[in-house]
């Protein structure tokens, strides 16, 4: 069993048998962390560029290890430092590290579907670490092994994604794999960022969070970038805090089982309280299922003879 | 092209045999069992493991740790195949310091599977010595790797297909060739 494309652009259009296989490949490299020498040889002797033309701590981190780990040989381009800020062309920069003759490149960007632009135009294998407001594949998946873990399974939970969903290709990424798999998911914030449309991806839409968190298994909470309270799209923190932010009631209301998960990095007080958030294990679990995940798909995506872009 | 079972090797007493005498040769060139551990490659060797390691309980009435090895991750083969195997578990839950490890596999073929093995194992830890024991040797080495101990020697051409079938996979107990 193989993945279908050269390049890991989105969850969109994968199989329920495309996913499952990331999954299960992750279980096992997820043991490679956890031992003594944690290196495999992989992809020894390969080149793998991270190219982030936004921050990132995490993102980039988990993927610098996860090559390492694989033995590649990994180099990381921050924007910032490079040609990028005399004007450089995102097509001018990829042709040039690929003209260097790298495997693969993992590719963040403000625009959405900049990674798909460089999938076309190179031969290299392409990641994409999040782009504009579309898709952050890497982190639904990491997001799916952790409540796959925890919870047995995929098929037939509740999954309440909350906050800033329009702005949030995190959210978007789950929505796509958690409806593939099987799951059900419940999307919830203010009005001004909840996108309309998004039932026709399979989410139904909440207001009220507490309605919205009643008996789910899985509670997924979306950063809120305080940026967009200057654009007016929510009158303060406290207010924010009080009707969307996860407290150790609204837990409550959930399932007794329920899994609090965030992808990082948190606004203590504003979309999760301080109390939740030290009292749930869980959103580390995602850090360490973020590498050996990131580690499954680099692996898939090496290979010789892959099928045509 | 249909594959059919061209002969027949070893029938379930045969497998039987073999092993019982593999358990007895690894217990006399060691001594023992002092230190001993078996270590199954992923997948044919695992249940061969556990059978020597229940042979060696009767004989010796001592109970030797069983572990399995998943190989996949350290094949030579990986920048050149279409599409990459899924790796199954390693499962190793003793400590392989200055242990007398046993490696197990069920066919030893052009020996890159074993050398992958002893890649994998050296990421673990050191043991004291590593040393061979397979259900069938069918020839064709690549490189310089032997066995210890060896269940049966099958000189084969380099086109046929050596199949352990075991009664641990729900299916009829036998080793047999395969071929055009």
């Amino acid at each position: 069993m193989a993945l279908s494309s050269k390049d890991l652009l989105g969850i969109k259009g994968m199989t329920a048998d495309e996913i499952t296989l990331i999954l299960d490949t992750a279980a096992t490299f997820k043991d490679v962390s956890e031992r003594d020498i944690k290196k495999v040889p992989v992809l020894r002797g390969k080149t793998v560029i991270n190219l982030f033309y936004e921050a990132s701590t995490r993102t980039r981190t988990s993927f610098e290890l996860a090559g390492k780990r694989l033995s590649a040989d990994v180099i990381n381009i921050s924007t910032s430092t490079s040609s990028v800020v005399k004007g450089e062309t995102l097509l001018d920069t990829a042709r040039n590290i690929e003209a260097m003759k790298c495997d693969m490149i993992i590719v963040r960007h403000s625009c959405s579907g900049a990674p798909e632009f460089l999938s076309k135009r190179l031969k290299s294998a392409v990641i994409n670490a999040g782009d504009g407001f579309h898709e952050h594949p890497t982190q639904a998946l990491l997001d799916m092994y952790t409540i796959r873990e925890k919870l047995g399974k995929l098929e037939g939970l509740t999954i309440a994604i909350v906050g800033d969903i329009a702005h949030s290709r995190v959210a978007r990424s789950n929505i796509y794999g958690l409806t593939t798999m099987g799951a059900k998911v419940r999307v919830c914030g203010p009005p001004t960022m909840v996108p309309p449309g998004i039932e026709s991806l399979g989410a139904r839409v909440y207001y009220d969070m507490n309605t919205a968190v009643e008996g789910v298994d899985v509670v997924m909470m979306i950063r809120l970038q305080l940026e967009r309270q200057t654009a007016g799209l929510f009158p303060g923190v406290r207010e924010y805090a009080r009707f969307y932010g996860l407290n150790q009631a609204r837990v409550e209301r959930a399932a007794k089982h329920v899994l609090v998960m965030h992808p990082g990095p948190m606004n203590r007080g504003v979309e999760i309280s301080s109390e939740v958030a030290d009292g749930t294990p869980v959103i580390l679990d995602q850090v360490t299922n973020g590498v050996a995940v990131r580690m499954a798909v680099m692996y898939l995506l090496s290979g010789g003879t892959k099928p045509e872009a | 092209m249909s594959i059919k079972e061209k002969a027949l090797i070893l029938d379930k007493a045969g497998i039987d045999r073999a092993l019982t005498r593999v358990a007895h040769e690894i217990l006399e060139k060691n001594k023992g069992a002092r230190d001993l551990v078996l270590v199954g490659i992923q997948r044919g060797g695992v249940h061969i493991a556990r059978r020597l390691s229940a042979r060696i309980r009767e004989i010796e009435k001592v109970d030797v740790p069983v572990g399995s090895l998943d190989i996949t991750m350290y094949r030579d083969d990986l920048s050149t195949r279409k599409s990459q195997p899924v790796p199954q578990a390693t499962d190793i839950t003793f400590d392989i310091q200055d242990k007398v490890m046993v490696l197990v596999d069920d066919v030893i073929f052009t020996g890159r599977t074993i050398r992958a093995a002893l890649n994998s194992i050296m990421d673990y830890g050191r043991p004291r010595c590593i040393q061979l024991a397979v259900l069938v040797d069918r020839g064709h080495r690549e490189l310089p790797i032997r066995a210890d101990y060896v269940g049966k020697n099958l000189p084969t051409s380099g086109k046929e297909k050596v199949e352990v079938m075991l009664a641990e996979d729900g299916v009829e107990e036998k080793i047999v060739i395969l071929g055009e």
